[in-house]
Formats: structure tokens, sequence, C-alpha cells
């Protein structure tokens, strides 16, 4: 995994570097995080200097004050307008943070717009309506994904990958999170948040990458004993290089659906249809 | 002035019947000093158990790929971890400080229920039992959270899932019963002269711990019914191929969860408002605000529950709502530390080891509460949720908020609870090397998950340098316990030979003061008309008005009617 800002600032924010979503989450922290040190060198500040100032002497004696109304309420206020700060700030950056922008023009020439599968949590399209939008199953212990391109009606058929994900650069993608045992979370620092994969339930997400590379992350909630090895990998390769690879994925699934099929035409021609179970 | 010749106050308790001695003493007994007593000794046994379980943790964590445990026992290890400091240790140990020390602060004899509250510590002590039996067979490893569905039979057919639910259900009871006994001792059993306005704030503070655990106990035990009847008896409530929800356990557990964070600190915010005023030798910096933002901490700490669940499917109306309500709390808690801050200022501080460990307890919440706003902030906390940012977020508020506190509870209270005084060298120690070992341990946890490691994994790769930052950890995690380890030492070496305290040591302010160390069964012969927040202040300056026969310096600072100490 790579340390995309190795500077000093670096070491105390989170990861960033490989989407969007993730710089401007990265650019949230930081607001936040001098917000906070500012905060934590006066208050401490205010609490080192009582203690080594009014430390107790000889011949000191202690100022017997109850409180003061007016300081009171202007340290209440002033919390609370820090804090109506932060909030103006968030919501400013929020936009950027969920909504997934359209694909570059160097990116994946996409079939269009995808309807929204399910009713839940809503999924947030870009605004053209195009991007490449991958289920993501969470399963104990190892993350599948499933990518358009169904050939049954059912849904079945459609090309898949376990562990690494490809995908086309500059181009957008959605996830659609789900879980098919207990619940996982998906989640890729460099990409962004991380989103539950809740059994019964969809779960949205993004990224859009830029440049080609690898990037690296974990399951990030309890899900059994192989939690710590439920590992995920997202590569980014140039869009032509992924349509192959999609292909390809196409071609193995249709060769093993055709070998599948011979297989159960044997079987029936030697017991009879009647007595095959659905395999 | 009065004319007649009152008596002059004076500590006095008289013998009233040979104290009940051997064990079969303390299993009979009602008085809730043995029980407080019985729950302190209890609960700092499983802190104990607790810690040595997170040392484990550490030193599998302390090289990447280690092999130490096996992910099975890693998964058992932090789930007793997590589930004994939250259920064992921190709750009920509040709650043993508080059987003590409620009763004496607010002049009473006892509780209100003295057999309830009998009651509510073996009930604790046979949650305890119910659960670290399962050592023996297969402790509970679907974390102290035990989210479905992985605590459902299917994931987790091993009986140490339903010990986890019996022990919920045990100290659940356990505490419900004990709430109601604070506030019915609270609200009926105050010393005479004792308004709402000059109770105790740790008082002040139990009585709203209690109405949280009234209120957020029935919904745990709600959710581990469920779960059970889910395990065993064919329900639904938390399948989702029966139309149950997996998400419907996240809402009720945190609706439970997060008021329980409040139930475990606001005692110990309780203890550092009657510690600073004591060792500053000033009065509390606005009592009002102080009482009434733990009524607000409290009241909000139940619309933030979701705060927890911000990377589950929840709608966006939800996240925005809880991220403001979670912000909006932040006020309430600012306040109380600026105004612990300002009684520091222009008093004159002594530095004995309770003033130390409040010190300390002010600091590390400090940065617990600050962490605590990036995860507020529901975009942050996407990335750094459930990630060791969060594990240090939490142990920040909880060294800060109950361990600390608790520790400062210890070292400003033994010498009532035992006539003894503790050592304040070793207390010194034992503070440093806490102090040092939580900062070492913890604070760069914060960096780990900011770096992408998840909580709750029994190993990592070594990628970045999460080896040497969990080296750090493991480190600061052994300088903390030795800290601890130096207290135990201190609390074995003082029962012995601690020097006699008196009835009122560190000239505080509250009524435990006025009685003798330890109390008698009765406590008080005479109960003593209260006059300000600070009786025994009053108290104090009638004796020596009295014994002198002439006014002292600070008369002037007198409320008008405190001069008489009536009886």
């Amino acid at each position: 995994m790579g340390h995309p800002l190795p500077s000093v600032l670096a070491f105390f924010t989170p990861q960033s570097g490989g989407s969007p979503n993730a710089n401007e989450i990265n650019s949230l922290y930081k607001i936040t995080l001098f917000i906070a040190l500012v905060i934590f060198v006066l208050v401490e500040g205010g609490l080192v200097y009582a203690l080594v100032k009014f430390r107790a002497r000889k011949g000191a004696v202690a100022a017997q004050i109850r409180g003061n109304t007016r300081l009171e309420v202007g340290w209440t206020v002033a919390a609370a307008l820090i804090l109506v700060a932060l909030a103006v700030i968030t919501f400013s950056k929020l936009a950027a943070i969920q909504n997934p922008p359209n694909s570059g023009p160097a990116g994946d020439v996409l079939a269009g717009d995808h309807a929204a599968l399910y009713a839940s949590a809503e999924p947030k399209p870009p605004p053209n309506g195009k991007s490449l939008n991958i289920t993501v199953i969470g399963r104990q212990y190892i993350w599948q994904y499933v990518y358009p391109g169904a050939t049954e009606p059912d849904g079945l058929g459609a090309p898949y990958s376990y562990e690494t994900m490809v995908v086309p650069t500059n181009t957008t993608v959605t996830l659609n999170i789900v879980s098919a045992d207990v619940v996982h979370s998906w989640w890729i620092p460099q990409l962004g948040g991380k989103f539950q994969a809740v059994p019964g339930y969809h779960n949205y997400t993004w990224f859009k990458i830029s440049k080609p590379g690898s990037f690296r992350g974990q399951c990030a909630f309890l899900c059994g004993r192989g939690h710590a090895r439920m590992i995920a990998t997202v590569k980014a390769v140039p869009p032509a290089q992924f349509d192959a690879w999609l292909a390809y994925q196409k071609q193995l699934i249709a060769q093993a659906n055709a070998a599948a099929h011979a297989a159960r035409a044997k079987l029936g021609s030697q017991a009879g249809a009647g007595q095959v179970g659905n395999p | 002035m009065a004319t007649y010749a009152a008596p002059i106050p004076q500590v006095s308790t008289h013998h009233v019947e040979p104290e009940a001695r051997g064990w079969t003493s303390w299993i009979t007994t009602t008085d809730h000093k043995r029980i407080g007593i019985m729950y302190m000794v209890t609960t700092f046994v499983f802190f104990c158990l607790g810690g040595v379980e997170a040392l484990i943790m550490r030193v599998q964590l302390g090289a990447p790929s280690n092999t130490l445990v096996t992910p099975q026992t890693y998964n058992q290890l932090f789930t007793m971890h997590g589930t004994t400091m939250v259920f064992l240790f921190i709750v009920p140990m509040m709650a043993g400080i508080a059987n003590y020390f409620v009763p004496l602060m607010i002049g009473a004899r006892d509780m209100a229920f003295p057999r309830l509250n009998a009651l509510s510590y073996w009930l604790l002590l046979a949650g305890g039992i119910v659960f670290y039996a399962s050592i023996f067979w297969n402790p509970p490893e679907a974390g102290w959270t035990s989210a479905v569905p992985l605590a459902n039979s299917v994931y987790s057919p091993s009986g140490g899932q339903d010990a986890w639910i019996y022990l919920a259900h045990l100290t659940g009871i356990s505490s419900i019963l004990g709430a109601i006994n604070f506030y019915a001792t609270i609200a009926n059993m105050r010393a005479r002269g004792m308004s709402w306005g000059r109770l105790p704030l740790f008082v002040w503070t139990i009585l709203t711990y209690s109405v949280l655990i009234i209120f957020a106990m029935p919904v745990i035990a709600a959710a581990v019914t469920m779960l059970l009847t889910d395990r065993h008896f064919g329900t639904h409530f938390f399948d989702p191929a029966q139309g149950g929800s997996a998400i419907l356990w996240q809402h009720l557990f945190w609706f439970f969860g997060h008021p329980e964070v409040y139930i475990m600190v606001l005692p110990g915010f309780g203890i550092i408002s009657e510690v600073l005023p004591v060792f500053a030798r000033k009065p509390i910096f606005g009592y009002k605000a102080i009482a009434a933002s733990t009524v607000a901490i409290a009241f909000l700490g139940f619309l933030t529950w979701a705060h927890h669940m911000f990377t589950a499917p929840i709608p966006e109306a939800i996240l925005v709502f809880v991220m403001l309500s979670s912000y909006f709390i932040a006020v309430p808690t600012g306040v109380k530390i600026l105004n612990w801050v300002a009684t520091l200022w222009r008093g004159t501080i002594e530095f004995k080891t309770p003033l130390l460990f409040c010190v300390g307890a002010i600091t590390i919440f400090l940065v617990g509460g600050l962490s605590g706003v990036f995860l507020a902030t529901y975009p942050i906390d996407w990335q750094v949720n459930e990630t060791y940012f969060v594990v240090a977020h939490l142990h920040f508020v909880l060294m800060g908020g109950a361990v600390f506190t608790i520790f400062a509870a210890i070292y400003y209270w033994f010498p009532k609870v035992t006539g003894r005084m503790m050592g304040e060298s070793l207390g010194r120690l034992s503070f440093w090397l806490m102090f040092v070992g939580v900062f070492t341990t913890f604070l760069i946890q914060h960096v780990m998950g900011l770096d992408g490691m998840p909580r709750r994994i029994y190993e990592y790769d070594n990628v970045g340098n999460l080896a040497l930052y969990n080296l750090i950890s493991t480190v600061g995690s052994f300088i903390l316990a030795t800290g601890v380890l130096v207290t135990i030492i201190n609390l074995a070496r003082s029962l012995k030979v601690g020097v006699a305290a008196g009835p009122d040591p560190w000239t505080a302010n509250t009524l435990e003061w006025f009685t003798t160390s330890p109390p008698a069964e009765n406590n008080f012969d005479v109960i003593p008309l209260v006059r300000s927040a600070e009786p025994m202040k009053d108290i104090r300056r009638e004796i020596e008005r009295r014994s002198t026969g002439r006014t002292v310096s600070d008369e002037a600072a007198v409320p008008a009617g405190a001069t008489r100490v009536g009886l």
C-alpha cells in the first residue's frame, strides 16, 4: 500500500489519492484537524497554565469565585458557533463526496444508464446516468464482484471476479454493496469511505480512478474468524485493457456454461429428464 | 445571632452494636457500605481480567503476521475484553462507588431499599460468573456489540454467545434495580436543607446515570431476548431470509449503547467535579452550569445512537440529523471542561494523587472528545469508522472519563473506606506511568486506523509503518499496565501500613467527611442541617467560630444564614 502523501501532515490524515471522494474527505478531515488542534492547544494550555501558575504557595489564598454568567454564556455560544461552522463546511463538501461525477473523456464507453435495481437507501448515479455499476458481494471470507452483462433473464451469466476488482481508469464506477451471509464492510482507504454490506440491504458508493494502479483494502466489519484475511484489491487499468479483460471473463463463463449444458444433456439422456433435479 | 448555648458540632458517632464479622456477614449484609465495597472489589478484579485480555491482544499485535493466538482465541479475547470493561467494570464500578458514597454525601443512613441493593450486587456477580464460566467451554467471539447475523445460531453456534446474552440480562437487571434504588434514595433521603441546588455534583451525575440506565437498559434487554429467541426458539427478528432485519439489531444495540457511554463517563465527570474544588481550595466554578450540562448530555445522548451506524445502509436524513445531534452534545461536554479549568484558575492547587488523576482524566478525555467530532462528521466517519481510529477514540474517552476518574476516586475516598491514607509517592508514580501509558498506547492507534487498519483483526500485513506503530502501542500498553500494578501494590500496602486518615483528611466539602473513617454502620448519629452546596465548609467555619469565639476571615463569603449549623 503506497503512501500518496508522504509528508508530516499525511501521517495524521486519512488515505487518499485514488479517487476524488477520498480526496475531498481528506481535505474535510484536515480542516477539522486544524480546528481540533487549535481547541486542544487553547484548552490544554489553559489547564497547564492554571496548574503551574496557581499551585499552592505559602501565603497564597484561593479566590472564592463561584461562577461568571457572562463568561459561561460566552464560551457556550462560542463552542456552539465552532460546531455550526464545522457543519457548514461539512455540508459544503458533501456533494463532492457523495455524488459521483461523469466519467472522463478517456473513460470506458458505457452502455448507458442502469436502472436502480432495488428500492433502498438511494443509489446516486452520475449526472449523465452512465457508470460502470458493479455489485460487490461480501461473503465469509472473500469479496465477489459481479459486472454488468448478464446473459440469462434472471440476471445470471454476468462476468464476475473474486478478491481483485478490475476497473477502467477515468471511468465512474458505482458500487452496489450486498452481503451473502453476515455483515461485512467494503473499504479501500484510498478510494473513499467504507460501507457495510448487510444481508437484506443494499448500500451504495462510487469511485473514479484517474491513473492505472492497485489499491488495497480489507473487510472493516467483524465477520468471523477469517475477518483479518478478507482482503480486497482494486486494480485500475486503461479502458481498452479492461474491455479485453471483461471479454475474456465473459468468454470463460460462456465456455463453462457450454460445458455445463453438455454435462446436463448427457446426464439427462442417461437417466431421463424427469429424474434430474435442478443442478 | 442565637443566644442559646447550642452544642458545638463535632464528629461524634457512638458504637451501636458489635459489628458482625466473618464471611457470612458479607453475604447477608444489606449495609450500603459493605455492598459498595463488594461492588468495588469485584469490579476491580474484572478490570484486571479485562486488562490481561488486552495485554494478550497487544502482544499478538506487537508484530505483523504473528501467530501467538489463533483467530478464534483472538476474537474471544476482544469480545471478553470489551464486554468485561463495559458490563463488569466501568458501569458496576460507578454503581459501587455510588453505593458507598451517595448515602453518605446526602446525609442518609442507607439506600432506600437495602435488600434490593444487595440483590443488585448478587445479580452482577452472577452475570460475571456465568460469563466467565464460558472460558471453560467456548467464550463468545462476536465482539461486545454481538452484531447479527454473526451472533445468531448459524454463525455462532457455541454456548459462549448465550453466556454473553445472560450476562447482558443479569447485569442489566442488576443495573436497573440499582438505578431505581439510587433514584429513590436521592429523591427522598437527602439531609434536611439539601435542596436540588445543594446536591453534590457527584450525586447529580449518579441521579442522571440512574435515569439513563432506567431508559436504556430495557432496550438492550429486549434486543438480547430477541437474539435469544432467534437462536433457540425459532423466531426471525434479525434473520433477513425470513423477513427479519440485521439493521434492527444495530439500532436497538446502539440505542442502548450510546447512552451507555454517558452511563460510563457521567459519574466520572461527577468525581472530577468533587475532587477539583477540594484540591484547588475553591468552590466549583459554575455549579448550575455543570449540573445542567449533565442533564443536557443525558437527554442528547438518546438522540445520537445512529452515529455508530454511519456506514450502514440508512437514509441520508438520519445521517444529517445524527451528525448535528452529535455536534450538539459536544457543547455541554465542552462547557464542563471549561468549568473545570476555571475551577483551578486562581486557586491554590495541592498536587495530591486524586488531583493528578483528575487533571489527567481531563486531558485524556479532551483528546477523546475532539476525535469524537471527526467521528460525528459522517463523511469523515466513513473513513475512520470500525478502524483503530475508533479504538483510539473510545479508549481516550473511557480512559479519561472512566478509568482515570475511578483511580482518582480510589485515591480520594480510600481514606474514608479504610481509615488509612494511600501512599502519595506510589500514587504519583502510578499516575505518571498510566498517563504516559495511555498516550503511548492509544495516540498512535489513530494513525493505524487512518492508514487502513480495521479493528478486530488478529493479524495484519506489514504495509506502511503498521509494524512500528503496533509495536509502539504494545510497549505503551505494558507501561499502562505497570501503572495499574503500582496502584494495586499501593492499595495492598496502604491497607496495612497507611497513615491513619481521621474523619476529614482532605479538608473536603461534602458530608461523607462528617463521620468517622470508616463510618459506623449507621453512618451518622446526627445528620446536620445543610445550608449550602459545601456543608463541610459551613461546619468547619462554625466549629472554628464557636471554639475561638471570633469570626473567621472569609465570613463575608458565607451565604446568608449559613453561620449556624443546626443539629
